[in-house]
């Protein structure tokens, strides 16, 4: 029943008299309707309210522009203090006169550990959703969507020291790491590190903790994508003869798919920025042992922007150089994590759009 | 190709809800058999019975028998999977696949059973989408989105997808209903040339298209809300239309119904 003004004031009162008709019949206004007026009441709620929205979404426009400038204020004096190529430079040397410093080493490490996560948590989320919401019954789709949510409310610093006292010393992982070596240890970044000898403090094992930090975002946006699988789709394709499989292929991943992907740029934002447990995990790596070669291998230690600025962060209070080099990496992540997640928004809107 | 259907005791359930009852029809091969009634009556619930598409809905099932030329589709050892390779159906909303092209959509259930030469798919394709009565609209758009057509011509994608796999029998479940009447009767003149070929089960609210299409109609009918919906009378469509021989289905075609 459509109400012509569903406004405010007296004319709402209308309302019951629409009720169905008792005898079946059309259902109808058993009254005249008042009609279309003509006078633009104040509609005082309104006006506050997109007041109080616009504001507010401005303020949050503003806050990204002053974080930015604060952070390209406080890191340009460090910039151009800096003797090295702050992009392609491996060490980080601000203590001394002349200050050599560069992300090559910070942006692989991030990098390397957080597109390792994702492929490992992308693969799990997408066979997590598809149980819960395609094969599991449904007693038991509830519990499972709730444990893998549970998972996203653990705090980072829990999965930081699990990693790093308990999955460390996990036989299963070093029977992974071996495995690795031995069969792909040819390309570079399964190369074996000599003194890491295990998978404690190396980027591997902080790319495993991240994988499973990432996986409840990955998974909550995959699994509420395919759920909203439009009901005549998975029809048509069990009309078809197709198996359960089939129908996952023809109707529920094609009409995911976008989902997923936004789903997973978000598990990688949040992999990239990740601090916590990745300071708690990874050992960092000398600075002679980053002069003298490059070692692009996951089983080696490393730091990532955000565990390089948390560990050198109180040391570097009391000089403004030290200080403005961590920003200007900090600067440097910002600018990536942004470009991620700019590029998950348009990946979102073209599968709206399609 | 077309087979004979016979459903012997057909009881229909969702859950704990009866929702059809005793059903005892047959359908002919190379015959259109419409299914009248009003809402709720069970009619879209029987057809999809017929392709065991009934059960895919959590918690329902059916009892008694459907025959498919003698064989129980409800039988011990039956693969739903294979029922629906055999007894294809189209819907009330046409709903071809988005993601996929227009050549992709027909040939998609051929596809499923394995088929891979692209050559042969191509000739199944322009061969249905002629019996669908499209190929003259899409023949140089056979790459574009199955979505880019418009409302009717995507139903006639869908018919054009469900008979190329060649089915026995093609169920229709209101497949005019949300169609302009220019597209309707495209339709309408599709399932009359579908006839020589396949069996064809319609279920329709509306009877001006039952009288023009079918062959055989069944009246459903429920005794009140809330009861089970049964079959009043399966007849010859001119029967039904002009001399039935049970009140309701008389009242309810005259429009003196409820």
């Amino acid at each position: 029943m459509a109400e012509p003004n569903p406004g405010t004031d007296s004319q709402a009162v209308s309302a019951p008299a629409d009720a169905p008709d008792p005898t079946g019949g059309a259902t109808g206004p058993s009254k005249p309707r008042p009609s279309v007026r003509t006078k633009t009441p104040s509609r005082t709620g309104d006006r506050v309210f997109s007041g109080l929205s616009a504001t507010v979404a401005v303020l949050m426009a503003v806050l990204v522009v002053v974080i930015f400038a604060f952070l390209v204020k406080s890191a340009i004096p460090a910039l151009s203090a800096n003797q090295a190529n702050f992009f392609t430079t491996r060490t980080w040397s601000t203590d001394g006169d002349p200050i050599k410093f560069g992300i090559a080493a910070l942006f692989w490490t991030t990098a390397i550990s957080s597109v390792i996560a994702l492929l490992i948590a992308v693969p799990l989320a997408i066979g997590i959703a598809l149980f819960i919401t395609q094969m599991a019954p449904r007693r038991l789709a509830g519990p499972v969507a709730f444990v893998v949510d549970l998972l996203a409310a653990v705090p980072s610093i829990i999965f930081g020291l699990w990693g790093s006292i308990v999955l460390a010393q996990a036989g299963f992982l070093e029977w992974i790491r071996s495995a690795l070596i031995a069969v792909l240890g040819w390309i570079p970044i399964f190369s074996e590190t000599p003194s890491w000898t295990d998978p404690s403090g190396t980027v591997f094992l902080a790319s495993i903790v991240l994988a499973i930090m990432i996986l409840p975002i990955i998974t909550a946006t995959s699994r509420d994508v395919m759920a909203q699988t439009p009901r005549d789709q998975i029809e048509a394709s069990l009309a078809l003869g197709a198996t359960r499989w089939e129908v996952i292929k023809m109707a529920v991943l094609p009409h995911a798919r976008s989902g997923i992907i936004s789903g997973s740029m978000l598990g990688l934002g949040r992999a990239l920025g990740e601090t916590l447990a990745v300071t708690l995990i990874l050992q960092q790596v000398s600075q002679m042992q980053l002069r003298r070669v490059f070692d692009p291998s996951i089983f080696t230690g490393g730091d990532t922007f955000a565990s390089k600025i948390a560990r050198d962060f109180p040391e570097a209070l009391n000089d403004p150089q030290s200080l403005g080099a961590l920003v200007a990496s900090g600067l440097a992540l910002f600018v990536i994590t942004f470009f991620v997640n700019g590029a998950a928004r348009m990946i979102a809107e073209r599968g709206v759009k399609r | 190709m077309a087979k004979r259907i016979e459903v012997k005791d057909l009881n229909i359930f969702y859950g704990d809800f009866h929702a059809v009852e005793g059903v005892e029809l047959t359908v002919e091969p190379r015959t259109v058999t419409a299914f009248i009634g009003p809402s709720g009556c069970g009619k879209s619930t029987v057809l999809r019975t017929l392709n065991r598409m009934h059960e895919v809905i959590p918690g329902a099932y059916c009892t008694g028998q459907v025959l498919l030329d003698g064989t129980d589709l409800y039988g011990k050892g039956i693969d739903p999977v294979a029922v629906r390779h055999t007894v294809g159906m189209v819907f009330q909303r046409a709903n071809p696949f988005p993601a996929m092209s227009i050549r992709d959509n027909v040939v998609a259930g051929l596809r499923l059973t394995g088929a891979k030469n692209k050559k042969a798919l191509d000739e199944v394709a322009e061969h249905a989408l002629r019996g669908a009565n499209l190929w003259g609209e899409v023949k140089d758009r056979l790459d574009r989105s199955g979505a880019s057509l418009s409302g009717g011509q995507q139903q006639r994608l869908c018919i054009a997808r469900a008979i190329a796999v060649q089915p026995e029998v093609l169920l229709m479940d209101e497949p005019c209903s949300a169609l302009d009447p220019i597209s309707t009767l495209a339709i309408e003149d599709l399932i009359n040339e579908l006839k020589e070929e396949f069996t064809v089960v319609i279920v329709t609210h509306n009877m001006q298209q039952a009288a023009r299409v079918s062959d055989r109609t069944a009246f459903f009918n429920l005794k009140a809300q809330g009861e089970p919906g049964h079959l009043v009378e399966i007849d010859s469509t001119e029967k039904i239309f002009s001399n039935p021989s049970q009140k309701a289905t008389e009242d309810y075609i005259s429009g003196r119904f409820g």
